[in-house]
């Protein structure tokens, strides 16, 4: 039982927090979520030399054997600044999908380029009319010569328009299959647009695309549990944003309690908000318990133990953020329902996270599906 | 990082389950997991088992006959006497007025007290709150007027938990009227035994005499029963409202609870199929289920720091005491729930580990008796050890510093 991070972690933790305050300021996010890529370039690169896009991958392919402690400690101090860099999608999705099932030729082509900051991915997997089941896709794969050709729609592909390179999921004969498509691939097209929290997304479609024998990732028909686990691993890592954004709205909230001041004191000596801001910090505690859990367990082996936990976390961590979101704006009155303080922006990002990869409802009943089993 | 527990205290928790195997009275933890009626004896006859393998007091130093286990090994030791349905050992001498003693009692109260709390001879009770003085406990008036080398205490006590069995009692007890009413507090342990010394039953929403009002007229009580310095009660207080805080988490019962409960919902059936495959009501399992996971890391969390800085638990006691108390209910609920009609009967007997009457149905006999009458009961979590909202001030306060 040790809840410390190691001295390695505490410093690339203080890395982070010192980079958020001085280059990634509130101002500065707001004019990023309004150009033309929706996120900085610099700090992509900044990121590669902090080592965290190497992160969770094994040192041969100039990673930093990171496991998921790691990637939640990154996850909160991103979410603390909300960054709108896709590490979730570029290094945590698909990166681990490539480290978990890659060949040794993709591992070496694919997880040093991460690494270095000079490749962007997206993974294409969820489709529209499923919501959030991971075995709902409809996107066909039918062999042709020595590689595939892909048919098919995929719905809010989550970092797409940055992404050089999409994983793409799609049915053959056998089962699902996860395969390398080149963004600029012809008859792949996207459909682009901002989402409600600044980042970029897109949904894409898939006319006749080709790839040869070497796009596919791991074996066909095998991908359903390669996604449920990249998932399981991407949700991990939102439970932690999530913290790291409930963290520094209780932050803000707390100092506005004590600076405004209404009826000539300031309101936080109201009880009603008292109470209030005791249940926000009450909520974020129990879901840094609880994103802690997710991180600890997604590493397992046994598939059941690690969805469970993370299925657990994920339900809990939505269900807090939503109280922790709601409630700060209203204790900011007026001021959280503008667009120039950074409290909307935080609350519109957890409600977003509370909506990407399965919502609280979702995991909830994956979780209480667990109990028929016992 | 890491959430599991070291080979050491694995071993530790072999050691307890081993210990609890075979020294727990079968006869008493039947009526633990069956919810039925402890009787004075049960709490003694454990107390005594747990003495005589030297660990009466797991959360006591050494030196006044404790175990010296760390904050983790007292979990595992709390979370497996839960499991194996041990009664709850009772704070009011062991956790309220042992650590009073301990840090400001005189060396001959230390020696008199202490070992006769760990062995079980002497049951102690609490006179904290009064009719007028509940949330607002400083505002007390019980009076304890110095006569020669005794005090003379008149007033009346409330909610006073099974002092119908109690030897002793620590009160509360105003000495002075003047400056803030909190500098006019002392601290007093009062042998029940004295003349002028009355309990009154108060019966709760349950059926069962658990609570008393415990009345004073004309108490004598020797001088050298008073806890430090007169007038300085309310700091004594306060630190023991801290350590009532610590065990309240309740995480070690919650998960038995919750056990009992995935249990009763297995059994129970609608449509011929057990009611835990009705997706409603399992996501309601669940859901607490979420609850108790979250709170028992937030726990551990706690525990690890408090061990590595030595300290006493802080405000965010508070947050375990105002989370386990909301799993309590909740659980005690969904039992009740999860019985539909046969929540309704109320059998008095039934609660007594020999009743032989009558037994309704099969599912009535084995779990449901106990199970309405413990959602009413334990309606008393939220409120007692310093109300939820008083917690909650606490967190405001103390570490939020609004």
């Amino acid at each position: 039982m040790d809840f410390n991070y190691t001295e390695e972690q505490l410093a690339l933790q203080d890395t982070l927090r010192r980079f958020i305050a001085k280059d990634y300021a509130f101002e500065h996010r707001r004019a990023l979520a309004k150009s033309a890529d929706g996120f900085d370039r610099e700090a992509w690169k900044t990121f590669a030399d902090f080592g965290i896009l190497a992160l969770p991958f094994h040192e041969d392919f100039g990673g930093m054997n990171g496991n998921a402690v790691d990637t939640m400690l990154v996850m909160e101090m991103l979410g603390r600044g909300l960054a709108l860099e896709p590490y979730v999608s570029t290094v945590v999705l698909c990166g681990g999908l490539i480290r978990d099932a890659g060949s040794a030729a993709q591992k070496e082509a694919l997880l040093p380029a991460i690494a270095a900051g000079e490749l962007m991915l997206a993974l294409a997997h969820y489709e529209s009319g499923g919501r959030y089941a991971v075995d709902h896709v409809a996107t066909t794969a039918k062999p042709a010569g020595s590689g595939w050709t892909l048919d098919g729609a995929k719905a809010v592909v989550l970092g797409a328009p940055s992404a050089d390179t999409l994983i793409v999921s799609a049915r053959d004969g056998k089962g699902l299959s996860l395969f390398l498509v080149d963004a600029k691939a012809p008859g792949l097209t996207l459909r682009a647009y901002p989402t409600q929290d600044g980042a970029r997304a897109a949904d894409v479609k898939l006319s006749g695309v080709e790839v040869g024998a070497a796009a596919l990732i791991g074996s066909a028909g095998a991908a359903l549990p390669l996604v449920e686990r990249a998932l399981d691993y991407a949700n991990a890592a939102l439970c932690a944003e999530a913290v790291g954004i409930m963290s520094a709205l209780n932050e803000v909230t707390l100092e506005y309690l004590k600076t405004r001041k209404q009826f000539g004191v300031p309101i936080g000596k109201f009880q009603a908000l008292q109470h209030r801001m005791a249940d926000m910090v009450i909520a974020t505690e129990q879901a840094r318990s609880m994103a802690t859990l997710a991180a600890v367990r997604v590493d397992s082996a046994d598939a059941a133990e690690r969805s469970r936990a993370v299925a657990a976390a994920k339900a809990y961590v939505t269900q807090s953020a939503r109280l922790v979101g709601q409630q700060a704006v209203q204790l900011h009155g007026g001021m959280g329902v503008v667009d120039e303080l950074n409290v909307a922006h935080y609350f519109k990002r957890l409600t977003m996270i509370g909506l990407s990869f399965g919502d609280a409802d979702y995991h909830l009943g994956r979780f209480s599906d667990t109990l028929l089993a016992a | 990082m890491d959430l599991n527990f070291t080979a050491e205290e694995q071993s530790f928790r072999d050691e307890v389950r081993g210990f609890l195997r075979a020294k727990l009275p079968g006869e008493i933890s039947r009526k633990v997991l069956g919810g039925k009626r402890l009787e004075k004896n049960d709490f003694v006859r454990w107390q005594r088992i747990l003495h005589a393998q030297g660990w009466g007091a797991a959360a006591w130093p050494q030196a006044f006959g404790g175990t010296g286990w760390n904050a983790v090994q007292q979990h595992i030791f709390d979370e497996e006497c839960a499991d194996a349905g041990a009664p709850l050992q009772l704070p009011f001498g062991l956790k309220m007025v042992a650590p009073v003693i301990m840090a400001f009692g005189n060396p001959a109260q230390q020696q008199y007290f202490l070992p006769r709390i760990v062995d079980g001879t002497d049951w102690w009770c609490q006179g904290y709150s009064e009719p007028g003085s509940g949330s607002d406990l400083a505002s007390l008036k019980t009076r304890a007027v110095r006569e020669g080398d005794h005090y003379v205490v008149n007033g009346q006590k409330t909610w006073n938990t099974l002092g119908q069995y109690a030897d002793w009692i620590f009160c509360l007890v105003r000495t002075s009227t003047e400056g803030r009413q909190q500098e006019g507090i002392s601290f007093l342990l009062i042998d029940m035994k004295t003349p002028g010394i009355e309990v009154r039953p108060i019966i709760m929403l349950d059926g069962e005499h658990e609570i008393n009002e415990v009345w004073f007229e004309d108490v004598k009580v020797p001088v050298q029963n008073l806890i430090g310095e007169e007038n300085k009660g309310w700091t004594y207080a306060k630190f023991l409202l801290g350590h009532e805080r610590t065990g309240i988490a309740g995480v070690g019962r919650s998960k038995r609870e919750l056990k009992k409960l995935k249990d009763i919902a297995a059994k129970e059936t609608a449509h011929g199929r057990p009611l835990i495959e009705d997706q409603r009501f399992r996501d309601r399992i669940a859901q607490v289920e979420l609850e108790l996971m979250a709170l028992e890391i937030t726990n551990l969390r706690v525990i690890s720091a408090e061990g590595e800085k030595k300290r006493a638990p802080g405000p965010e006691a508070s947050i375990l005491k105002i989370k386990g108390s909301e799993i309590q209910q909740m659980l005690t609920e969904l039992k009740m729930q999860a019985l539909g009609h046969y929540a309704l009967p109320y059998i008095e007997d039934a609660l007594d580990a020999d009743w032989t009457g009558d037994p309704l149905m099969e599912a009535y006999a084995d779990h449901a008796a106990p199970l309405a009458g413990q959602y009413f009961n334990f309606r008393k979590t939220t409120i007692y050890g310093g109300s939820n909202e008083i917690q909650k001030n606490i967190i405001s306060q103390m570490i939020l510093g609004l």
